[in-house]
């Protein structure tokens, strides 16, 4: 597997630094590792230069995760880049929505490092 | 046709409510954390508490989870999430707490309501300090969980808010 540029979007900087470390126990390696607090603090970082996975919570400040994803499909950074939502909202309707609006895979907190392997990994080897 | 997720809230015995936040809050600590939550004892009730994170639930519930703890614990858990050395984690405790809330809080709904869209979180509030009190208005009902974190003590606490 080739070492991938990551985005990793949390208003929490622990969630941030969790999952970075569980994306490395999953065997990605990583080549650029980008952080955002926010949904529109991650469009400005797109803006800037692509990854080449997105991680995303929804629950945040300013801008959320659902608006973010929403937002993506105009960027021309992001286009294929796979997005897996990370978050505490479990239920059906959002995972429906967020799937629906282009994202991958989604992980409910808390989670094991296991299941960030399981939704991750295929997606990089796609 | 689009298809409706949304269905009558059941409603939950305070049983149930306790077991949820009880099963809840261990995973939460169990997977994030990889520490096993022992029931705590009285004793242990009022903890010096130096932090006490929460967050709200609006819908089919409305109240508020916290988690409180003393600065020993705060730090500690911060130094697990993260997995640095105590001196190294002192800065994250807040937000470390705030997460821990957040998942608890999280692990709740989705145990309560499955999968039913019948409650939405607020973002976690942090506060710090040994001499605060807060009262949330119009609780109709609750529950405290003690826990010892390793030999610290832990309280989660659920209150319910009346229509």
């Amino acid at each position: 597997m080739k070492s991938v540029r990551a985005l990793i979007v949390d208003d929490s900087s622990v969630m941030r630094k969790i999952v970075e470390r569980a994306l490395r126990q999953a065997g990605v390696e990583l080549a650029e590792l980008r952080e955002a607090g926010n949904g529109a603090e991650a469009l400005a970082v797109l803006a800037q230069s692509g990854v080449d996975l997105i991680l995303c919570d929804i629950n945040m400040p300013i801008m959320d995760g659902l608006e973010f994803v929403k937002r993506l499909k105009d960027m021309k950074n992001a286009t294929g880049v796979p997005v897996v939502m990370i978050t505490t909202e479990g239920s059906e309707s959002h995972v429906v929505q967020a799937l629906s609006m282009g994202a991958k895979g989604y992980i409910r907190k808390p989670f094991t490092p296991d299941q960030v392997k399981e939704h991750i990994l295929p997606l990089l080897q796609a | 046709m689009t298809e409706t997720i949304q269905s009558e809230p059941k409603v939950r015995s305070h049983e149930e409510m306790y077991s949820f936040l009880e099963i809840g809050t261990k995973e939460v600590f169990s997977l994030m954390l990889g520490r096993e939550l022992e029931a705590g004892q009285e004793s242990h009730s009022q903890p010096g508490t130096a932090f006490a994170a929460m967050v709200g639930l609006a819908g089919d519930i409305c109240g508020v989870v916290s988690v409180r703890c003393g600065q020993r614990a705060a730090e500690r858990i911060a130094a697990l999430m993260l997995d640095l050395p105590p001196e190294k984690a002192v800065e994250h405790v807040s937000d470390a707490l705030g997460e821990v809330a957040n998942m608890v809080a999280g692990n709740f709904k989705n145990k309560l309501n499955g999968k039913n869209d019948g409650c939405m979180l607020s973002l976690p509030t942090v506060i710090t300090g040994a001499d605060y009190r807060f009262r949330s208005l119009s609780v109709e009902s609750g529950m405290e969980l003690q826990f010892s974190f390793e030999n610290m003590p832990l309280i989660v606490k659920l209150e319910l808010y009346g229509e």
